[in-house]
């Protein structure tokens, strides 16, 4: 195994160009000007940039984007404030019924979408909240909500019993000892559930499907998939509009990668 | 990128997770009886949006399984006929048999895939290690939508796929491959593997930081060259992380959804139907609504039955 070096470098770099290859098919498909044919990897005559502004605009963008932002802007804050009251009242009060509740929480994880969302889409249209972002919200947050007070008790249950009981000495009440103790050592767990719901919350495609069916309240990925269905020769256009739809999740993993990878991996990861 | 130091894989900090089983364990001492009262206000928010929003659709999911109804007239009790029917059905069943195929696809080789990223990772810190980690996992974090355009065209006649087979001399075996009768599940899965396999890295990656070094240098003295280290320190050594990346992964399989919508819809010929598909289009495009929830009940018992045979083959002894 000497010279393994360059072997190892060799296998590596084949399997980054495997895993990039086909953004660099979509990024050169959208620089193609609408409605072209395209045979294959090909580089454009002349970069089309417009091809963004025609698929924005024939996509709904604007609406598309506003509604996910909006989503997201709620959800966010909700299920983690949520998430980290649950998470503290089962690590650190230790309610009635911890271990039942913790285990009913855990069970959620197993749970596939589609056994909720078939009764959800029937028991929303009862009380008037489908085609609300009112209830697509909370339904994001019951969907995050296992994971979220799963993290968030894991986290808290490893902070050393001697700071809470301190603090307590002191006289603090319990959503102080939260607000004073707690939270300003878990501001890495709590950004990185934050980022997880973001990330499932840009994502989240058939709960959005089943749940908004006014064209201008659905969210990017759910417009896209049926965008795709209006314009499916139009290479250039949904390449330009899958581009569209990433970008903004690209970013924030970019900036946020740290925080991606210690939420999903040490998250995941139960005893 | 700029932001990451040059100190590879961050590691990950003091394994919070162990603790999970510990959470409620005998070591802390009792409290007055007032706060665990009074922690239920602190649950009580979460619960009641999980229960309501999560619980309560999926058991009434349950009941509606044991009807007849179109969405809109009053429903007929079906009994356990909507049950039967998924076996009696080919499409049905057939779309169960696809989906525990897809685990090969959206599992098992990506485990595979992610040993090897992490074999090649780990180790002393190299040049643009960092690099290859962030881009290895960027599928991952992609809404599915996106990604399944992108093959639907890279897999297209005129798609790179092709173009590529073509350029190997290849030209022969070229075709529409999502369309492909005897192919298009597997052209599907493989679309699963891109995906996945960065997951799978990353876990396998957090978990090998965990592993003793002195037990690399008790194998190195031992002779063991780096293949062996690899099988007999390094795989051992990630087995949690085997079982968990083995669950999500499976789970991810069995509930497909998102990239079987937008690539081939079920087709050529009901070739890619998965569970998750038929749901879908049984409750809301065709009106069936008691054979959508008792597949979508199928599919649950399905997914737990598996999550559970996953975590039993893969359980470690000594814990």
């Amino acid at each position: 195994m000497r010279g393994g070096v360059s072997l190892r470098y060799g296998v590596l770099v084949l399997l980054a160009v495997m895993v990039l290859v086909p953004f660099a098919g979509i990024v050169l498909a959208a620089l193609h000007p609408s409605g072209a044919q395209l045979d294959g990897l090909s580089i454009p005559d002349r970069w089309s940039w417009e091809t963004f502004a025609l698929a924005w605009e024939r996509g709904n963008f604007t609406n598309l984007m506003r509604s996910s932002v909006l989503i997201a802007v709620f959800v966010v804050p909700l299920a983690v404030v949520m998430a980290t009251l649950a998470g503290y009242g089962l690590a650190v009060l230790r309610v009635w019924g911890h271990r039942t509740l913790s285990f009913a929480f855990v069970m959620g994880l197993t749970l596939p979408i589609e056994v909720i969302v078939v009764a959800l889409y029937f028991n929303l249209r009862e009380v008037g909240l489908t085609d609300s972002y009112v209830g697509v919200i909370l339904a994001e947050a019951a969907l995050f909500m296992p994971f979220g007070v799963y993290w968030m008790q894991t986290h808290f249950s490893n902070v050393p019993e001697e700071l809470i009981e301190a603090a307590r000495i002191d006289g603090a009440r319990d959503l102080v000892v939260l607000a004073r103790v707690l939270l300003p050592i878990s501001w890495p767990a709590v950004t990185t559930l934050s980022v997880l719901y973001f990330m499932w919350s840009w994502n989240q495609f058939m709960l959005v499907l089943v749940m908004m069916q006014d064209p201008d309240r659905r969210t990017a990925p759910s417009g896209l998939g049926l965008f795709v269905g209006q314009y499916t020769t139009d290479i250039p256009l949904l390449a330009a509009a899958c581009l569209i739809v990433i970008a903004p999740i690209v970013v924030v993993y970019l900036v946020f990668q740290r925080s991606f990878v210690s939420g999903i991996t040490q998250g995941a990861i139960k005893g | 990128m700029a932001r990451e130091p040059s100190t590879a894989v961050s590691p990950p900090r003091a394994a919070p997770a162990r603790g999970a089983e510990t959470a409620g364990g005998p070591a802390r001492p009792p409290r007055r009886l007032g706060r665990r009262a009074r922690g239920w206000l602190y649950v009580l928010p979460a619960l009641a949006v999980y229960l309501g929003f999560a619980i309560w659709p999926a058991l009434n999911t349950l009941r509606l399984s044991l009807l007849t109804w179109d969405g809109i007239l009053p429903p007929v009790w079906a009994g356990l006929s909507n049950y039967v029917k998924i076996f009696q059905d080919e499409a049905l069943y057939e779309a169960i048999l696809h989906s525990l195929a897809l685990i090969v696809f959206f599992s098992v080789i990506p485990i595979g895939v992610g040993l090897l990223m992490t074999a090649l990772l780990m180790g002393k810190v190299r040049r643009g290690m960092t690099f290859f980690r962030i881009v290895f996992f960027l599928p991952q974090v992609l809404p599915l939508v996106a990604v399944g355009i992108t093959w639907r065209w890279l897999y297209s006649e005129n798609g790179a796929v092709n173009q590529l087979l073509d350029a190997i001399g290849l030209a022969s075996v070229t075709r529409a491959w999502l369309g492909d009768y005897g192919l298009a599940l597997i052209a599907l899965g493989l679309i699963g593997t891109w995906v996945m396999s960065g997951l799978c890295m990353m876990l396998f990656l957090a978990g090998a930081q965990k592993i003793d070094p002195s037990l690399y240098e008790a194998a190195r003295l031992d002779g063991a060259g780096a293949l062996r280290q690899f099988r007999h320190v390094t795989v051992p050594g990630v087995r949690r992380e085997i079982t968990v990346a083995g669950v999500i992964t499976t789970i991810a399989a069995l509930a497909s959804f998102d990239l079987v919508f937008v690539t081939t819809n079920g087709g050529p010929a009901g070739q890619t139907n998965v569970p998750g598909l038929l749901v879908y289009r049984l409750a809301f495009n065709e009106g069936d609504i008691g054979g959508a929830s008792a597949l979508a009940v199928v599919l649950t018992v399905i997914v737990i039955a598996v999550v559970s045979a996953v975590r039993y083959f893969t359980r470690d002894e000594e814990r």
